[in-house]
């Protein structure tokens, strides 16, 4: 049975040094939820205090409705996947799976009929007598799976499990996760710095920063409309303007930067004065088009990543990126030591809130 | 010669008067046990015997003090080894400055001479409790300083422990009790067998703490010290051959064990 | 604490706590406390225990002052204690640096069990195995009368001399290891570039090796010393009446003057003298406690 989390004003401080800063938030029963910043940015941490090996120092857990204060890590409806996997070396695969089934006093034959539907469902039928040590990098990824699943939680937890692997195993393993999370229905908690995996995996994501939640929403909110300066500059490719609001209006403003005064959306209600940065990503950027967003550059270099261009200029605010889907003759002339005019539409660009970096 | 010529050569020199300093004497020892002399020599070699072992064998005192060796290491064994494991396990546990402290109090133990910590053993235990000097003593005394060679044992392979293992077995579910008995016991058992291998040489060889807290008890030490001074013949060396025999076996074995667990 | 009770629960770390408890307090500190309590007290028949005359005395520390013959014993197991430490550092540098610096890799495992199998030998085996040798019709006295040196045989046992020749003999392989240890984490590329640029050999020595030796030879000498002037094993067989150590006059404090805290007081003295030795390295090889207590 999948069960929901919810966080009240979570904050966890280590003397004076606060990893998490007051989080509040709902995660929906049999939802894949991602958290996703940087290291050291208290996703870890967010993540230890829901599987029950941290208290938070104010506010609550709640795991299907139930406080979770005072309860710990081995009473808790959840399942840990740790990053370096923390199998028992001295065990073997199917000791390893049933586990969690022996602690809690299930007989051995209906152990060994649930590691067998265990290994069946991480496509590892018969490896149950191998030792771990054995296993291959993705073998053991998926016995850490079936072992956290042998205990039916409610909620998976999984502390950046592909880290270590290569990235072709990585990408496979992308989408076996999320093709285990629709069979079972359990919530997934899924903690990592690589956006691609959150992006490709989550029904919605959390970016969290410095202990502080900015931002929580689905893949491509987070893509098109990022709340705030760091989602906007984490999520993916962008160009960045920082400058001075010289007007608002109808939900746009106008901003002075040293590329001149650029135009873009204003979803934070910015007025005129306060300082801002505008983001564009590089596939909105266009070469000799229309509009009242006008910028010269010049060509510093472009790579060719087949279906697409990337091409790098030098612009009044530094290094620009522009990315040109790949259509044979038609790709506009981005000569190298030459000079370009971009353009793009206000409504493709943002402005936000901006303390500087 | 080349000057490396000279330098190898004197470093050969050098290491054959080493080592021969160190295992001439106990040739020489070893040897006497097969002299016919009635003293203990090798100088005049008066002729081969091997009537010295069964000699050995006939003494009953000897058994006895055998015997009492046994018992005595057999509880330090099982005192020394948990209490070992138990300031290991806290240790590992603690940081900065109450470590520190912990540690050094663990630990004076081996900078103490061994008269003392059996003289502080049998002034305290008479004062407080009024027991006097006997295997329970000799026990509490030796455990208290074989308990921190144990416990260094423990500290040393706990510190290439992944704590994670303990976290992953406690988040499936398992008691604190049986996360230590599935999880950290069998990582630390080959410690155990080694602590328990050492403590039992340590025991068996002790001397300078036995002596003050051993009451009217004689343990196998004991008993060849006073042999050597009264009622010297080479039945003394004999013995001290086989013991010296079945100390080589254990320390090869401990040599192992700790060279196998240092990979593993 | 927290995290000790975090990682091991409430049962298992009550287990722990009380078992550390029960050897630190029980088996470590209160003895010595008392050992030490004892030793400012009088010696009293059970009867007066606790009565006027059972109060705080330095009496039996102004023994050893007043006593003349145990002063001296007392002094001789200081000097002597500090001579087969460095006697036996002398001995042992070279070994040690030959190991961890010069031997090829492969022919380490034998060399270091060839330094371990003898380390486990019994001390008092040991001691007996000098015995034999030092003994008047001994194999020490006939090599020296035919290689000239003696005209006759010498009584070599049951002096000082004998039972420091013993004591180094001993203790050698405690002063070994240690400096073995703080050696062998020396690059040995350091001494190679060192040579290349023409130190000489006696340069390489006082400038990078001892240097880098320091802590293991801090922790050598303390064990060397603190295991020789707290040897009972060895004055007892290789002495003789003429050549007490100071553990003997302790013993015989207890066991024969039947004086116990008399013989607490020395034993109080003697343990000072230790830690004072030990100070005396940290002071000099300029080493903490942690680098010692490894």
């Amino acid at each position: 049975m999948s069960r929901d989390v919810q966080l009240d004003r979570v904050t966890m401080r280590f003397g004076s040094l606060t990893a998490v800063r007051d989080v509040s938030l709902s995660i929906g029963a049999g939802e894949f939820f991602s958290f996703l910043g940087p290291s050291g940015c208290g996703k870890t941490t967010l993540l230890r205090m829901i599987s029950g090996f941290m208290e938070p120092t104010e506010g609550v857990v709640r795991i299907g409705g139930q406080d979770m204060r005072g309860i710990g890590p081995n009473k808790r409806p959840t399942a840990l996947i740790f990053q370096n996997l923390a199998l028992f070396p001295l065990m073997t695969v199917a000791e390893n799976i049933g586990f969690g089934l022996e602690v809690r006093g299930i007989p051995s034959s209906r152990r060994k009929a649930r590691v067998e539907e265990l290994l069946d469902l991480v496509a590892l039928p018969g490896t149950g007598e191998k030792k771990v040590t054995d296993l291959s990098g993705g073998q053991r990824q998926r016995i850490a799976i079936a072992r956290a699943l042998a205990v039916e939680p409610s909620v998976l937890l999984l502390d950046e499990p592909l880290s270590a692997l290569d990235l072709k195993l990585r990408q496979h393993m992308r989408a076996e996760l999320r093709a285990i999370q629709r069979r079972t229905g359990v919530t997934f908690i899924y903690i990592t710095h690589d956006q691609g995996e959150a992006l490709t995996m989550s029904d919605r994501i959390g970016v969290m920063r410095a202990g502080v939640l900015e931002q929580v929403a689905d893949g491509q909110t987070l893509y098109d409309h990022p709340a705030t300066a760091f989602v906007a500059g984490f999520v993916g490719e962008t160009n960045r303007f920082t400058g001075t609001v010289a007007e608002t209006a109808d939900g746009m403003a106008a901003l002075d930067t040293p590329a001149g005064r650029l135009l873009g959306r204003n979803p934070r209600g910015l007025g005129v004065g306060d300082r801002a940065a505008l983001f564009i990503r590089p596939e909105r950027l266009a070469v000799d088009g229309d509009g009242p967003n006008r910028l010269t550059a010049r060509v510093s270099h472009r790579d060719f990543e087949g279906s697409f261009v990337n091409a790098f200029l030098t612009g009044p605010t530094g290094t620009l990126m522009v990315q040109i889907p790949h259509r044979g003759q038609s790709d506009p002339p981005l000569v190298p030591d030459t000079d370009a005019t971009l353009t793009f539409r206000p409504q493709d660009a943002v402005a936000l809130p901006w303390e500087g970096e | 010669m080349t000057a490396a010529g000279v330098r190898r050569f004197l470093t050969r020199t050098y290491l054959v008067l080493f080592f021969g300093y160190l295992f001439v004497p106990l040739g020489i020892m070893g040897a006497a046990a097969f002299n016919t002399s009635r003293f203990p020599t090798v100088t005049p070699w008066t002729g081969f015997t091997l009537q010295w072992f069964p000699a050995l064998f006939a003494d009953q005192r000897l058994w006895q003090a055998l015997g009492t060796s046994l018992i005595v290491a057999a509880g330090v064994i099982a005192v020394a080894v948990p209490l070992g494991l138990a300031g290991a396990l806290l240790l590992n546990r603690l940081h900065s400055r109450a470590r520190t402290f912990l540690y050094a109090v663990m630990v004076s133990p081996l900078l103490t001479p061994g008269v003392i910590v059996g003289i502080s053993t049998l002034v305290f235990w008479r004062q407080w409790f009024g027991v006097s000097g006997g295997i329970f003593l000799t026990v509490v005394a030796q455990a208290s300083f074989i308990a921190a060679y144990a416990m260094l044992l423990f500290l040393a392979r706990l510190q290439r422990f992944d704590p994670s293992l303990e976290e992953a077995a406690l988040d499936l579910g398992a008691s604190h009790g049986q996360v230590f008995r599935r999880i950290t016991l069998p990582y630390l058992m080959p410690s155990v067998l080694s602590s328990a291998l050492l403590a039992f040489l340590q025991s068996f060889e002790n001397y300078n703490t036995t002596l003050f807290v051993r009451g009217l008890e004689t343990t196998l030490t004991i008993y060849i010290a006073s042999k050597v001074r009264t009622g010297l013949t080479p039945a003394v060396n004999a013995l001290s051959l086989i013991l010296i025999g079945l100390t080589i076996i254990g320390a090869v074995v401990y040599e192992i064990m700790r060279r196998r667990e240092a990979k593993a | 604490m927290t995290e000790v009770l975090r990682r091991y629960g409430p049962v298992l770390t009550t287990v722990i706590l009380l078992a550390v408890a029960v050897w630190i307090v029980g088996l470590v500190v209160l003895p010595q406390v008392l050992m030490v309590d004892f030793s400012f007290r009088p010696m009293l028949p059970p009867a007066k225990i606790g009565g006027p005359e059972d109060v705080y005395t330095l009496k039996n520390y102004a023994t050893l002052w007043t006593n003349e013959v145990h002063r001296a014993i007392f002094v001789k197991t200081i000097w002597a204690s500090a001579l087969v430490t460095a006697v036996t550092f002398a001995v042992c540098y070279p070994i040690a640096f030959y190991m961890a610096q010069v031997a090829p890799r492969r022919r380490l495992p034998m060399l270091v069990l060839m330094l371990v199998v003898p380390f486990w030998i019994n001390e008092l085996l040991r001691t007996f195995a000098w015995y034999i040798i030092l003994a008047y019709s001994g194999p020490l006295n006939i090599l020296l009368v035919a290689l000239g040196i003696f005209t006759e045989p010498q009584r070599l046992s049951g002096g000082d001399v004998g039972v420091i020749v013993g004591m180094v003999y001993v203790y050698i392989l405690f002063m070994v290891f240690p400096i073995y240890n703080a050696l062998e984490s020396l690059d040995r590329h350091q001494i190679e570039a060192a040579r290349d640029l023409g130190a000489g050999w006696l340069r390489i020595h006082r400038r990078i090796a001892i240097p880098h030796a320091k802590p293991g030879i801090a922790v050598g000498c303390i064990m060397t010393f603190m295991l020789a002037a707290g040897s009972y094993a060895v004055p007892a067989l290789l002495g003789g009446p003429q050549s007490r150590w100071f553990t003997e006059v302790i013993y015989n404090w207890f066991f024969e003057g039947g004086n116990w805290n008399q013989g607490a007081a020395y034993a109080f003295i003697l343990l000072v003298l230790c830690v004072g030795f030990i100070l005396l390295m940290m002071k000099l090889f300029r080493v903490g406690l942690t680098d010692i207590a490894k």
